[in-house]
């Protein structure tokens, strides 16, 4: 029996086109924001890094052109973005969709290696201990985008919903109800 | 019949409740636990709230304790022992023999279930351990068939767990150095085998080559699925001969064989993977959860559908069908 | 120190095994343990040369024992290893089935298969009976150290692998009719033209394991030439020579004069790898290191 294919989506090209002018300074402040306000949010993701917390991590989404640097040290994590290849502990490649959906639990990271559609380069040890801590904390990116939206939370919320409707990448975690 | 399931994180142990998991299984972060890999595992706080989290919905949670305790560090396994005492485990999973006895004086009231890593393989050895440590439960290693373990239920009243989806140990469980021969690291005392710590992947003349301790396991060219270096799924030499000497890269999915199983007198199936994600352990167990309950309710097995969630994209029945042999 | 030498790991012709324990005899070796450890479908070759080889050894001089099966599975092989338990020769145990057989209080020895890490195991395993103990063979130096000197307060003697290739693992699969594309049932003995196992390379040609069977050795001779004073000094009472096609004889007399100090280490090592076939060396289980490597060779 041949199992069918994991249904990686690329982003679509004009997303990488729109992409392209931003000022990467800029979008690197705002996910260096983000990721502060998910370390406030989630402190046992960087516990869980363990030795890795200080470990410098290249995200390299394939599809887009730039890749980025990550810097978790719990008390003051840290992003970049580059256009060129970085030097770093570990590298983890692959579309942004795998990327997010990743983030978001509607991927398995090992079915994700083991089809290519991510390639990890360096240190495996502390790849996999990055996607495990991501896995544990249940991250919803839509959702932190709106933690720091403050009183504009609700627009924010549409704007990902947009987003997510016209780029079909997964920005939010599938609603799983309340379970206490 | 019960479905066992994997969580190496405390979100995986909800995702498994939430998915239907009767039971679940999951150690503490150290090398008390033989699935010793970073990031994984729960510290005392999330333990305790994860068995609350389950006892609330019904589901049960059992602590593997069962890696090889070191000379000279016995007292972090005790611990280990003492704290799933404590928290209010179903019960705690052992492999060794001095951990066992341990438990048994120091902890008659919590319920010790004998770990594959023991490798007890017939109901002498079964009904030894139930005998001399008050076993209750044995979770089968994966060298039997299914006839065979009928023959076992038939002799013991101790429960029988087995492996029925995920990662395929091709040698006796816990009988295996050669991890330890590769990298130094025992997964007998130290809890992982084949560690990414000593994995290496390179590309080299357009193919992937994945090394373990310098051993290149095996080399994937472009489009080729590229399996995690497990030192007994790779490709060597023998003789004049080259390919996967010990096993292919697949992993187990004994779905269709449950009904054999239940017939066999198995009490539990156990699903491999505290190392996957939530989301791979939340599918799995839906599958199966939904196989048993149909079962149960005398109506047909529904198909699978988790090939693509396993290693290499492909699967075998193992040692259950003889032939594996 | 003693020496022991365990049972071969190999499928030997009847007659090159009774001449290997005839040789043995005259050998200056203490304690010899015998028979079947890998697979039960071996035992039939040769199991009536037993009996006589036995004779031979204990006339020798040698205590002897005889060896359980590693992994103990069908009907045949647990009345195989009950009637074991019922020939009133001591018993290597290599599985725990063996011990559900032996009555409590029995002396037995425990061979390197059986897992025994820390102290609370050794205990519990001499409460049973168990009177010498071959160590896992990925053990390094400082638990063999506390082991032995556990050991020593319970008066049980500590061997540690000495020389030949290491076990690592055993399997409900036969490697060797895999490699031959026969089932395990109809093996038609494929395992018979590798007295000392088949060695598996790499893709790029590192030797790294050998097959014998259900079994997974090392491609590498574990050889703790370099090792005796420092096992000596952790309290380690006996080293184990595994059986290799050879000269055996001169295996076992370089230990013997290593231990008693005629010669160094790095001679016995040299002599060694001087054998036909020849071995490669491996001695980084002990040393805490990985267990392929070894620390005579050669700094480029």
């Amino acid at each position: 029996m041949q199992p069918a294919p994991l249904a990686i989506r690329t982003a679509p090209p004009l997303l990488a086109i729109a992409l392209r002018p931003l000022p990467l300074p800029l979008l690197s402040a705002a996910l260096t924001a983000l990721t502060r306000s998910v370390a406030a949010r989630h402190p046992s993701l960087f516990r869980r890094l363990g030795p890795y917390s200080t470990a410098r991590f290249v995200l390299d989404p394939t599809d887009l052109p730039f890749v980025i640097c990550l810097l978790p040290d719990a008390a003051k994590p840290q992003v970049a973005l580059h256009r060129r290849a970085q030097q770093g502990d570990t590298k983890i490649a692959g579309p942004l969709a795998a990327l997010l959906g990743l983030v978001h639990g509607a991927f398995d990271g090992d079915a994700l290696f083991f089809s290519r559609d991510l390639v990890i380069e360096g240190n495996t040890e502390a790849a996999l201990a990055l996607r495990n801590a991501i896995d544990d904390a249940e991250l919803d990116i839509g959702a932190e985008l709106q933690a720091l939206s403050g009183p504009f939370a609700g627009v924010m919320g549409q704007a990902i919903s947009v987003a997510q409707a016209r780029t079909g990448l997964c920005l939010t975690r599938p609603d799983q109800g309340e379970w206490i | 019949m019960e479905i066992v399931c994997p969580a190496g994180t405390p979100a995986s142990l909800r995702a498994a409740v939430k998915a239907g998991a009767h039971t679940i299984y999951c150690g503490f972060a150290d090398e008390t636990n033989a699935r010793n890999f970073p990031g994984l595992n729960f510290d005392r706080a999330e333990m305790r709230d994860g068995i609350a989290f389950a006892h609330r919905h019904g589901a049960k949670v059992l602590i593997a304790i069962n890696t090889f305790p070191r000379a000279g560090a016995e007292a972090i396994w005790h611990s280990a022992i003492s704290d799933a005492a404590t928290l209010e485990a179903d019960a705690v999973i052992l492999a060794d023999l001095g951990l066992l006895d341990h438990a048994a004086q120091k902890h008659p009231g919590l319920r010790r279930h004998l770990s594959v890593q023991a490798a007890a393989a017939n109901a002498d050895m079964i009904n030894f351990y139930a005998a001399t440590f008050g076993v209750k439960r044995v979770v089968l290693p994966r060298v039997l068939s299914v006839p065979e373990i009928a023959a076992i239920n038939a002799e013991t009243k101790v429960e029988t767990e087995v492996f029925v989806f995920g990662g395929l140990c091709v040698m006796a469980e816990g009988r295996c150095s050669l991890s330890s021969y590769a990298t130094g690291k025992s997964p007998n005392m130290y809890g992982v085998c084949s560690p990414p710590s000593h994995v290496d992947y390179r590309e080299e003349a357009g193919e992937l080559k994945a090394r373990l301790g310098g051993y290149l396991i095996h080399s994937a060219a472009k489009g080729e699925p590229a399996p995690y270096p497990t030192l007994c799924k790779g490709c060597f030499t023998a003789g004049d001969q080259s390919g996967y000497l010990f096993e292919d890269p697949v992993s187990l999915n004994a779905e269709q064989l449950i009904p054999q199983l239940q017939k066999a007198g198995v009490t539990a199936l156990k699903i491999e993977g505290r190392q996957r994600s939530a989301s791979y352990v939340a599918q799995v167990v839906q599958n199966f959860r939904a196989a048993v309950d149909a079962l149960a309710a005398g109506r047909p097995m529904p198909a699978g559908l988790l090939a693509r969630l396993s290693e290499g994209q492909a699967s075998t029945t193992g040692a259950y069908k003889k032939t594996w042999r | 120190m003693k020496l022991t030498v365990g049972p071969n790991q190999f499928f030997w012709k009847a007659d090159a095994w009774a001449a290997f324990y005839d040789g043995v005899a005259k050998a200056p070796v203490d304690h010899v343990s015998l028979g079947e450890m890998v697979c039960s479908k071996r035992m039939p070759f040769y199991q009536d040369r037993i009996a006589d080889a036995l004779a031979v050894l204990q006339a020798a001089g040698k205590t002897v024992a005889l060896s359980s099966l590693a992994l103990v599975t069908l009907k045949r092989e647990r009345k195989m290893t009950a009637e074991l338990a019922e020939m009133g020769v001591e018993i290597e145990v290599n599985d725990l089935t063996a011990l559900a057989h032996l009555p409590a209080g029995t002396p037995f020895s425990v061979g390197p298969l059986v897992n025994v890490y820390n102290e609370s195991t050794l205990r519990w395993l001499a409460g049973r009976g168990a009177v010498r103990l071959c160590l896992p063979p990925e053990l390094p130096l400082d638990p063999i150290a506390t082991l032995a000197a556990t050991a020593r307060e319970l008066g049980v003697e500590i061997e540690v692998w000495g020389y030949g290739r290491v076990p690592l693992a055993i399997s409900g699969r036969c490697y060797h009719a895999r490699l031959h594309a026969r089932p395990k049932d109809n093996c038609q003995f494929a395992c018979e033209d590798d007295p000392d196992g088949l060695s598996i390379a790499t893709r790029e040609g590192q030797p790294f394991l050998a097959m014998n069977g259900v079994q997974t050795l090392a491609d590498s001779y574990a050889c703790m030439a370099l090792q005796a004073d420092a096992l000596a000094q952790a309290g380690v009472t006996t080293l184990r020579l595994s059986p290799h096609t050879g000269d055996f004889g001169q295996v076992c007399l370089l230990f013997r004069d290593l231990l008693d100090g005629r010669i160094a280490g790095a001679e016995v090592a040299a002599a060694l790898t001087a054998q036909t076939p020849r071995p490669r060396l491996s001695d980084g289980f002990v040393r805490g290191a990985r267990g392929a490597d070894w620390s005579g060779a050669v700094v480029a």
